[in-house]
């Protein structure tokens, strides 16, 4: 049995090693000592409230703490890395499920009575974990649905969706208010206490999966970003319901994480949170610019012989490509053309994929080396010195209509300037639009070329053709 | 539909409009493809090898003619040849019908559909069809390499064992396509490269050809709808010969390519310029078929001036690169059926609306059909540069400042309003949380501090990570599940379950993530 005191030495600790643990990523090497920075912070912190003064056993603790290792093992080490978005928001779900449970065990069974204004603010932190939780678990249901594809990508709005999500709120408030003056109401009312909770909980519930259910594929990096920092946010609040100074670090830290990356993704979108939350992409409603040419295809020989007399060479991958499951083809061409003595880097825009950093993590499974992965802003500039770029299953982050067309509904946001290069090669499956539906003049461009068919397959014979 | 491919009977013409490649497109458009015996060779594609792609070899003109639906060849037909054309037959081939209007009325007595090759209106779509410009990019090639070979000296610099030789020095009049591909060649071969157009939009194109724009400082700009350069005002015409004058001793090499179209060629290089040349100098002037930039050009004649300036006045620089003009001729021809055959059925279609066809259609049903109405897309984009106007470095630094100004101000309003929400929060709430919440407050910033300097790269695995640590909620389930309470010990286990599948999940999947970084 550890004391107290000991116990909060035991979280210092392990909220140190978390701090650690994310501060690594600054770099892929750091990177790989800061998980073990984590797994001992983890480690620590269990074994501390186990051993802790706090706690009492149960039968079923050591069976669930078992199952749970043994399923997280199987999903670490089968999930496919393009499979990664829906493993991460299935996990956010988790947490956000942890955390309606623990709130509502709170209320059945408090481990402690609360009075005056301590009692109003433990009701509140209560209330609230339940809340940011319902909403963390059904929205994360949701987002997994729709990257796993087995709810639709596109967005799915009911009529009236604001006054829904708003009326709801309001309800939640109610109840919120109904269940903090449980005591002034008992005169009325017989109970007000679990069943407002209960209530407040299913109607949060319905507004998760609302909110993302509304929101389409393109916008999904945002989606999974903002559950994830609700996720931090719901450990956070429970922190606060169980006193507990770790929940609440580690929940911080979470939530900031996650905060930060909507925030990245938004701003490489040109957009802002609150109009990618209520949905809808934006635009004047002004016509479009007329877009002038046509769409030239071209067949792999040409490509080949393309390649063959490029120096600089830049490929732009994009969600089709992890779709297609082109990432190794590629990364083999690169191989080819490297040992050619031509320099091949690839351009990486951040909500490229349906996850931030999808698309280098996709990369990095199929070996192709991490320091010739560059950022838009550290590759955008290097375009018009490039001789051939290789657009692959990306289509609104390379559309210059971003930047020409102020009335297109992406008008401002920041693109890869691709078409400024001599040779733009594009691979694709066929004539449609991208995600966001929205045409793409960078095809009708005169130096534009269409490679038509499935990545995978393009890329297969182009190897054919490149020793 | 059946397409036979004539051989040319003018003299030294080389070139051939149907190459064995050409044909097999063409086959996949449901065409058959003929050609007239020999009609090849001079272009080097032998009878043989037209046969393996799957044409038929006729032995005569007159075989060929009766046996085709569609005639294609590369020069304008002679009045003998459109006797023997069928009535209804199409024709593809250069016509220039404003400067044949004899072959037009001939076309036309027969119902001849003709396509004329030249008329190919320059929007963007067409410019796979258009045969001018492929043309012209082999005339501007071959230009160098002719300049090359009259002149005595390397184009590069060089400095050797016996001595320093400087680079040539090229002047190229006219940055159209012609323009464009003689800098690009000249470039290449190591020499400095000057060029002049009328149209300043140019000057973009032709530094990214590697030459060097000659400013001309007038405010007049002439384009014409249609890419083409328009005659200009004397003003203007003095300033340029000025500037060729004090040009004409400097240069080694002068490739003119000034045209505008329905005229004869401006004369751009005056006597006293050629005098004021270097001896061994060579001008090559492609502009001589329309009479030449040059003063002392003489059509299909290479001369030597007094001073020793060889003067090329060649028409025929495609047809001495025959192989690499037919190819790409034949392919214009073979992309011209591809708007031809929309389909893809072996099935010609004139169809009317089509810019491309309307444009280029000369005769038809026995309706002369030239002049075509102007096209409605314009080929030169409109320059918006004008209108953005460069901003002062001192304005920047205002800008700057003024943007530091505001978020300094907003930042210090933020803190102000913070300031004020803690205050209030302070008055009621209790000790025991507010310990709490400096606890959060703190996390929060460190979060901000730590996650702002994690790598783009590693977003994912710091999603992984996330999920793992926030698994942390374990802790709190982990503190219920003894309760006596069933309802809430089932509750608390199912946490510790699932918070732990978060735990060993959202860990190894980082550490499987982070082992496939690889430096190369």
């Amino acid at each position: 049995m550890l004391s107290t005191e000991l116990v909060t030495a035991a979280y210092i600790g392990s909220s140190v090693l978390f701090i650690l643990s994310l501060g690594g990523l600054s770099n892929q090497e750091k990177a790989k000592r800061g998980v073990w920075f984590g797994i001992v912070g983890m480690a620590i912190a269990i074994l501390a409230t186990v051993l802790g003064p706090e706690m009492s056993v149960s039968k079923y603790l050591i069976p669930s703490l078992i199952v749970g290792s043994i399923i997280g093992l199987f999903v670490a080490q089968r999930v496919q890395m393009t499979g990664m978005p829906e493993l991460v928001a299935a996990l956010h779900s988790f947490v956000g499920l942890a955390a309606v449970f623990i709130g509502l065990n709170q209320e059945i069974n408090p481990t402690k009575m609360y009075f005056g204004a301590d009692k109003v603010i433990h009701d509140t932190e209560v209330f609230l974990g339940i809340f940011i939780g319902a909403i963390t678990f059904t929205g994360s249901v949701v987002a997994y649905g729709k990257l796993a594809g087995s709810i639709t990508g596109k967005a799915v709005i009911l009529p009236g969706r604001h006054l829904l999500n708003i009326l709801m709120v309001v309800v939640c408030l109610v109840l919120g208010w109904m269940y903090l003056n449980d005591t002034v109401l008992a005169t009325y009312l017989n109970q007000t206490g679990i069943w407002t909770l209960v209530a407040m909980t299913i109607i949060a519930f319905v507004i998760g999966a609302h909110l993302v259910l509304a929101i389409g594929g393109a916008d999904m990096p945002v989606v999974v970003s903002m559950l994830n920092s609700y996720s931090g946010w719901a450990a956070a609040a429970t922190g606060f319901m169980l006193g507990n100074d770790l929940l609440i670090v580690t929940g911080a830290l979470v939530g900031s994480s996650g905060a930060i990356l909507s925030y990245i993704m938004c701003k490489a979108m040109n957009r802002n949170f609150v109009s990618v939350i209520l949905g809808g992409w934006g635009g004047s409603g002004e016509p479009l610019a007329d877009i002038e040419g046509e769409m030239v295809a071209t067949d792999n020989d040409s490509v080949a012989s393309m390649l063959e007399n490029a120096k600089e060479i830049i490929i732009v991958p994009g969600y089709g490509m992890a779709v297609a499951q082109a990432q190794s083809s590629i990364s083999e061409l690169t191989k080819r053309l490297r040992n050619r003595g031509k320099n091949v880097r690839f351009a990486i825009h951040p909500v490229a994929g349906r996850l931030p950093g999808h698309m280098n993590v996709l990369l990095a499974e199929a070996k192709v080396p991490y320091d010739i992965v560059l950022e838009m802003d550290e590759i955008n500039q290097d375009f018009p010195e490039t001789d051939v770029v290789i657009v692959i299953g990306s289509n609104d982050i390379v559309n210059p209509a971003a930047q020409d067309d102020p009335n297109s509904p992406i008008a401002g946001m920041p693109v890869l300037e691709v078409w400024k290069s001599r040779d733009v090669i594009i691979s694709k499956r066929g004539k449609g639009t991208g995600y966001s539906g929205i045409e793409n003049p960078l095809f009708y461009k005169e130096n534009s070329r269409m490679l038509y068919g499935d990545a995978k397959k393009s890329v297969d014979e182009l190897l054919t053709k490149i020793s | 539909m059946i397409i036979g491919a004539l051989k040319e009977n003018k003299k030294d013409e080389n070139r051939v409009a149907l190459t064995p490649e050409s044909a097999q497109l063409l086959s996949k458009l449901g065409h058959k493809c003929l050609i007239e015996k020999g009609a090849g060779t001079s272009a080097g594609f032998a009878d043989a090898e037209y046969k393996a792609a799957g044409v038929k070899v006729m032995a005569s003109s007159s075989d060929l003619i009766k046996n085709s639906e569609a005639l294609i060849k590369v020069n304008q037909p002679t009045t003998a040849e459109i006797k023997r054309f069928k009535v209804g037959q199409i024709l593809i081939t250069f016509i220039w019908p404003a400067q044949n209007p004899q072959l037009v009325k001939d076309l036309n007595k027969k119902k001849i559909t003709s396509l004329s090759m030249d008329m190919i209106p320059r929007i963007s779509r067409a410019q796979k069809m258009d045969a001018l410009s492929s043309m012209a990019n082999i005339a501007g090639y071959r230009a160098v390499i002719e300049a090359a070979n009259n002149f005595g000296r390397f184009f590069t610099g060089q400095i050797t064992a016996a001595g320093r030789v400087p680079p040539a020095k090229v002047l190229v009049i006219g940055a159209g396509v012609a323009g464009l591909a003689a800098i690009g060649a000249a470039q290449g071969l190591g020499a400095v490269v000057r060029a002049f157009d009328v149209r300043p939009e140019v000057a973009e194109q032709i530094e990214s050809m590697g030459g060097e724009f000659l400013f001309l400082d007038f405010d007049e700009s002439s384009s014409t709808d249609g890419g083409y350069a328009a005659p200009s005002s004397p003003e203007f015409r003095k300033k340029q010969l000025e500037c060729f004058r004090e040009q004409a001793p400097d240069i080694d090499i002068l490739i003119t390519t000034a045209l505008i179209p329905g005229r004869d060629a401006p004369k751009l290089w005056l006597k006293d310029m050629v005098a004021k040349m270097k001896p061994g100098s060579v001008i090559v002037d492609l502009a001589a078929e329309k009479g030449g930039n040059c003063d002392l050009t003489k059509a299909d004649k290479k001369v030597v001036t007094k001073n020793g300036v060889t003067i090329i006045g060649y028409t025929d620089f495609p047809s001495r690169m025959a192989k690499q003009s037919s190819s790409l001729y034949a392919n214009n021809v073979r992309h011209l059926f591809d708007d031809l055959t929309p389909e893809k059925n072996g099935k010609v279609a004139v169809n009317l609306d089509d810019d491309i066809i309307r444009g280029s259609l000369v005769t038809h049903g026995g309706k002369v059909m030239y002049p075509p109405p102007a096209p409605k897309v314009k080929a030169v984009p409109t320059t918006k540069n004008s209108e953005v106007v460069e901003k002062t470095p001192e304005q920047l630094k205002i800008e700057e400042a003024a943007a530091t100004r505001k978020a300094g101000a907003f930042q210090v309003g933020m803190l102000i309003l913070g300031g004020l929400v803690m205050a209030l929060l302070g008055q009621y709430a209790p000790p025991a949380f507010m310990q709490h919440f400096i606890v959060f407050v703190l996390s929060c910033f460190v979060g901000f501090q730590v996650i702002w300097n994690v790598n783009h790269a590693l977003h994912t695995p710091l999603m992984a990570v996330t999920n793992a640590i926030s698994g942390i909620i374990v802790v709190g389930a982990l503190l219920q599940v003894g309760s006596p309470n069933f309802v809430v010990e089932i509750l608390a286990s199912i946490s510790v379950l699932i918070a732990t599948i978060n735990i060993v999940g959202g860990f190894l999947v980082t550490k499987r993530m982070l082992a496939m970084f690889q430096k190369s």
